[in-house]
């Protein structure tokens, strides 16, 4: 095949619509989950990515069967999840991570039974493996408007939220309404949940909240890099997943996530200051010097 | 040229129209119905530094959440320079220095970030530093000596830097009342004593401060005032008056070990002296006779 041929082939995913849908709202959708992402794993509490988009699947499965927009019925099991949690604490002396474990388990099951029995209205697989490739134009929007809005809000309260994060004392000394703050930062986070439940599927909405921080977390010590760090790898790594799994014929939320965490890998090993191999030779100059 | 502001910073800090605490009457109980102090009254005034004594659990940080403004007292009131929690918060005049234990040093921030973190309460809702904020950040650095730490990742420092950062914090805010969340845990003798020395500068540039702290022997040290509280103030004035052994195993019950020395275990001869030494496996506070040791009691505390 001639030079030409090959780059012919490589530029072929632009030239179908659905493939350049699928990039773009990959692209937007992996850059606001990188964003909340920088926060998130900050608190250790980042399987709570993981309980939310696992327990709005019933709703989205319920807001395609009556035709509603998933937004709206992921919203609804979301305030369905979080009324349970905060009952089944109450009523019951068990920890916090069973009950959340134990809900977010039988919402799932709910969700997949659902589906299951109305299979014509959604799939199982678009749920859990989602289905970027197949998007409808209503869905776009929906993913567009939250990712947009998302993206907005949290361009203006990064820094109260950093030092809410960081010293939740002396952000409300200083007169930040902390619980407001968190109240929106975790709208923010089941919104995104919902819209990177599209690109990527509900089993693997973690790593979009979760992966693209920690790379960055390693490569960083200053926050505001390591939020603009995290927003690269989320756009570039679901841009160039979904463009990629137009080759591989693969699910692009595993391709999205696999190139997540390939990266997240180099930076462990490679990171000039936290990696792997700088604290070895951290470690060989100390050892060096005390001989 | 431009007027640097230098100039602005050499003037005499204005003294403090009147940086006080005042609680008066309070009682706090928490949402699950536990009162964790009744009836607490103080009055602390500008250009000093107070010891807030108790045990663990005692309410300590209970005050100090009814001082910033986090629990509201059920009854009672406190006024800070004369103004509500809320209006004083609003004003910036709380500044929050935490326990070590409290902080994530594992974030990733610098430290002229955190100390710009002070600056926010002063900057627009967007948090854009002006020049005047830069330059506060530089001034604080500058005078607890971290400028040369300034680009450091927090975690980075030693015990007593760290503690020093916050501080810079606090300067920034320019919060005229300062609390301290048990300064000394877990910093050596040493660091204890440069931070004694910088809260006795902002003390003379009339601040107050309120320390909490267990660590009993070095409040006669550095404290004018000492508050001891047990889920109520038991006791509250100047540290001669105050900090006296009656006061003292009141506040702490059977928690505090407690030797007398005298007699044939101190002396070889017919001195009638005695010591008593109270402590709580911290700097133990010693009582030479019946009077409080004014001395440095370094050495002995090792």
């Amino acid at each position: 095949m001639s030079e030409g041929g090959i780059l012919a082939e490589l530029l072929v995913p632009f030239s179908y619509g659905y493939m350049l849908k699928a990039m773009w709202v990959s692209a937007l959708v992996g850059g606001v989950c990188a964003f909340l992402s920088a926060y998130l794993m900050l608190k250790g509490w980042s399987l709570m990515g993981d309980a939310l988009a696992h327990s709005i699947v019933p709703g989205v499965a319920g807001a395609y069967i009556l035709g509603a927009p998933f937004a709206v019925g992921a919203f609804f099991a979301g305030l369905l999840a979080a009324a349970a949690m905060q009952f089944v604490k109450l009523k019951s002396r068990l920890r916090e991570d069973a009950v959340i474990g134990l809900i977010f388990t039988t919402l799932f099951a709910l969700g997949l039974l659902m589906a299951s029995i109305w299979p014509t209205s959604v799939s199982v697989q678009s749920i859990v493996l989602g289905n970027i490739l197949a998007i409808s134009d209503e869905d776009v929007v929906q993913v567009a408007i939250i990712a947009g809005v998302s993206f907005v809000v949290m361009a203006f309260i990064w820094k109260d939220l950093m030092v809410t994060f960081f010293d939740e004392n002396h952000a409300r000394g200083i007169g930040i309404d902390t619980r407001r703050l968190k109240i929106v930062f975790f709208t923010l986070l089941s919104a995104c949940t919902v819209a990177a439940l599209q690109t990527v599927g509900a089993c693997l909405v973690i790593a979009m909240v979760v992966t693209p921080g920690a790379t960055a977390y390693l490569l960083t010590d200053r926050f505001g890099r390591l939020i603009l760090i995290s927003i690269g790898l989320g756009v570039g790594t679901s841009f160039l997943g979904a463009y990629i799994s137009y080759f591989l014929d693969g699910a692009t939320g595993g391709v999205i996530v696999t190139l997540q965490t390939v990266l997240f890998l180099v930076a462990f090993y490679l990171a000039p200051k936290h990696g792997v191999l700088a604290a070895r030779r951290r470690r060989q100059v100390a050892t060096e010097a005390a001989a | 040229m431009i007027a640097h502001p230098t100039a602005i910073a050499a003037a005499p800090l204005p003294s403090a129209p009147g940086a006080s605490i005042s609680v008066r009457d309070i009682t706090v109980t928490y949402a699950n119905g536990f009162t964790a102090v009744r009836n607490a009254s103080f009055e602390l005034d500008p250009g000093s530094i107070c010891a807030l004594v108790g045990v663990n659990g005692s309410g300590k940080s209970t005050i100090f959440k009814a001082i910033m403004g986090f629990v509201k007292p059920v009854a009672g009131e406190v006024r800070l320079c004369g103004l509500p929690v809320d209006a004083a918060i609003r004003k910036n005049l709380v500044a929050y220095v935490p326990q070590s234990e409290d902080v994530d040093w594992n974030f990733p921030v610098l430290v002229e970030t955190v100390v710009m973190m002070g600056r926010y309460g002063h900057m627009n809702f967007l948090r854009m530093p002006s020049r005047v904020d830069r330059y506060k950040v530089d001034e604080a650095l500058e005078r607890v000596g971290m400028s040369d730490y300034r680009h450091r990742q927090i975690g980075e420092l030693s015990g007593g830097q760290k503690k020093r950062v916050f501080l810079a914090r606090a300067l920034a805010q320019e919060g005229r009342i300062i609390l301290l969340d048990e300064p000394f845990t877990g910093v050596d003798v040493k660091t204890e004593m440069a931070i004694i020395d910088l809260l006795r500068e902002l003390k003379a540039a009339g601040h107050l401060m309120l320390v909490s702290t267990h660590n009993l022997g070095s409040v006669p040290e550095f404290c004018d005032q000492v508050v001891l509280i047990n889920r109520t103030v038991l006791a509250a004035g100047p540290t001669a008056e105050t900090f006296t052994q009656a006061n003292l195993e009141r506040a702490f019950g059977g928690v505090l070990r407690n030797f007398r020395l005298g007699g044939a275990s101190l002396h070889d001869d017919d001195d009638a002296r005695h010591l008593t030494v109270l402590t709580d496996d911290e700097r133990p506070l010693v009582f030479y006779g019946d009077k409080q040791s004014r001395q440095r009691d370094g050495e002995g505390g090792q």
